[in-house]
């Protein structure tokens, strides 16, 4: 789960790159790259339940 | 897409011989900074480890400029000020520095390039530093080295290069139109950020001290051993800091001569604004308040400076400052209690989060909403790319060089276990509960 979690961050930076390459409207731009820092957020959300369930199972 | 080519960066302006004695004083004084973050990592651990971790500060802070000499230096391409660049969507992408190895040509280099050269040392050793805190009471030195070995070689100079070498961020101005391009005047994210990211990327890979998280119950408060070091590593890392941040306005901003006085006192205020909401939380929260959470708090206070400083106003830096300290608390809290995440120095924090937040202000307080862009982008990468990439490099580290000491090495702690002889031999250390 861990690294599913990292494994989608860096969706969330192609994102934010196709948002420049893609929309000369910076309106637009902006909101994709939010989103690319959204999805971001997403996948260390994820990440961080990946290890606090292998803690969960590892606690000494 | 076309193949890669190294290309020359834009031209700068020469700095005056005033100015290079300047900025060449002001990075003598920036190991003060350095010095200040070992004292706090070192207070912030346990007596039983504390001579393994001042140790593993100076050990890791060499290994980390001897290898970003030898091969980092290459990649971050300050010396020869070249890249290597692929073309896509019309645009050219700086990717890479391209230069000497070792340091061939250093005494020959301009003199703009030699100080950018120095800066980068010192950065190179405190970002190396970060994790080594994080680990406090359970990591090998060997694997500190390690750790300090690949952010030297490979993730600090190519961040540093993108930042602060002419790379793809800082040309998001020139090629799209984002302000002036992503700025990180006092290292804020390749130093703070990418510091506190491999804290984080350790520190989920080696797990937490033995006895941190007991089977049933909340988790064991294991507090750092010599609150006195810590505070004083405060003060310390305020003088590096005013060096460091005034050091960095003039070589990545090119900032006039009189815009540093603003610089040093937005760096002030900011630190003691981040203090002060610390010590409010912590008073509320527990009835006291905490000193190494303040500690903590004025860390992050400077660190959020480093992004800022330089391009804010004071009444801003109050306000970037309040925020840090407000926010550093309740986040140390929320990684241990919520998270189980075990960070004895409160690297992610204070380096990673705090950098993060002074970056995002610097967008924030920019006229025009194109720098906010610029620093959003900015932000993706250190969190898109840079924490995945550490992850994977530092997974695959451990298989080679085991960042956890042995159980028995842990218990009698790392003083004893990886030196021979502890820091306090006069001490009688107590049994510790945790461990029966």
């Amino acid at each position: 789960m861990k690294y599913a979690g990292l494994l989608v961050m860096p969706a969330g930076f192609f994102l934010a790159i196709a948002a420049l390459v893609l929309f000369p409207s910076p309106l637009q731009r902006g909101v994709f790259v939010v989103c690319g820092l959204a999805v971001e957020g997403l996948g260390l959300g994820v990440a961080i339940r990946g290890h606090m369930l292998a803690r969960g199972e590892n606690r000494s | 897409m076309m193949p890669m080519v190294p290309i020359a960066p834009a031209a700068t302006p020469d700095l005056s011989e005033a100015m290079f004695a300047l900025t060449l004083a002001l990075l003598l004084v920036a190991p003060l900074a350095i010095a200040g973050v070992a004292f706090i990592n070192t207070g912030l651990g346990r007596s039983r480890s504390a001579a393994q971790a001042l140790l593993g500060n100076l050990t890791l802070a060499a290994v980390a400029v001897i290898v970003f000499a030898v091969l980092g230096a290459a990649w971050a391409g300050s010396l020869s000020g070249t890249g290597h660049v692929f073309h896509l969507a019309g645009k050219l992408w700086n990717w890479a520095g391209s230069g000497p190895l070792l340091l061939r040509g250093l005494g020959s280099a301009p003199a703009e390039a030699q100080l950018a050269l120095l800066f980068e040392f010192l950065a190179v050793a405190l970002a190396a530093l970060i994790p080594w805190g994080s680990g406090a009471d359970r990591f090998r030195l060997f694997a500190g080295c390690g750790i300090a070995a690949v952010l030297a070689a490979v993730v600090f100079p190519l961040v540093a290069h993108w930042i602060w070498g002419g790379g793809w961020l800082a040309q998001l101005g020139i090629n799209f139109g984002l302000g002036a391009g992503f700025l990180d005047p006092g290292g804020a994210a390749t130093v703070h950020v990418i510091g506190g990211l491999s804290a984080l990327a350790v520190v989920w890979i080696a797990g937490p001290r033995r006895g941190k998280f007991p089977r049933e119950g909340l988790s064991t408060a294991m507090p750092g051993h010599h609150v006195v070091y810590v505070l004083f590593g405060c003060l310390v890392s305020l003088v590096g800091w005013l060096a460091w941040n005034a050091a960095g306005a003039i070589l990545w901003l090119h900032a006039p001569l009189t815009s540093l006085p603003v610089n040093a006192v937005n760096t002030v205020l900011s630190a003691s604004a981040a203090l002060l909401a610390t010590f409010a939380v912590t008073g509320f929260r527990f009835g006291k308040p905490d000193a190494s959470l303040c500690a903590n708090g004025w860390l992050a206070g400077l660190v959020a400076s480093s992004a800022c400083a330089a391009l804010v106003t004071p009444g801003e830096s109050i306000f970037v400052g309040l925020v840090a300290g407000i926010a550093t608390p309740l986040l140390v809290e929320l990684l241990e209690l919520a998270l189980s995440i075990d960070d004895p120095s409160g690297a992610i924090t204070v380096h990673a989060v705090a950098g993060l937040w002074g970056l995002l202000a610097a967008g924030l307080y920019a006229p025009g909403q194109s720098q906010l862009l610029a620093q959003l982008v900015g932000i993706a990468t250190l969190l898109g790319i840079v924490l995945p990439a550490l992850y994977l490099l530092f997974a695959l580290l451990n298989r080679v060089l085991p960042f956890r000491v042995d159980p028995d090495g842990e218990r009698v702690g790392m003083d004893l276990h990886e030196l021979g002889g502890g820091a306090y031999p006069e001490f009688v250390i107590h049994r510790d509960d945790s461990y029966r």
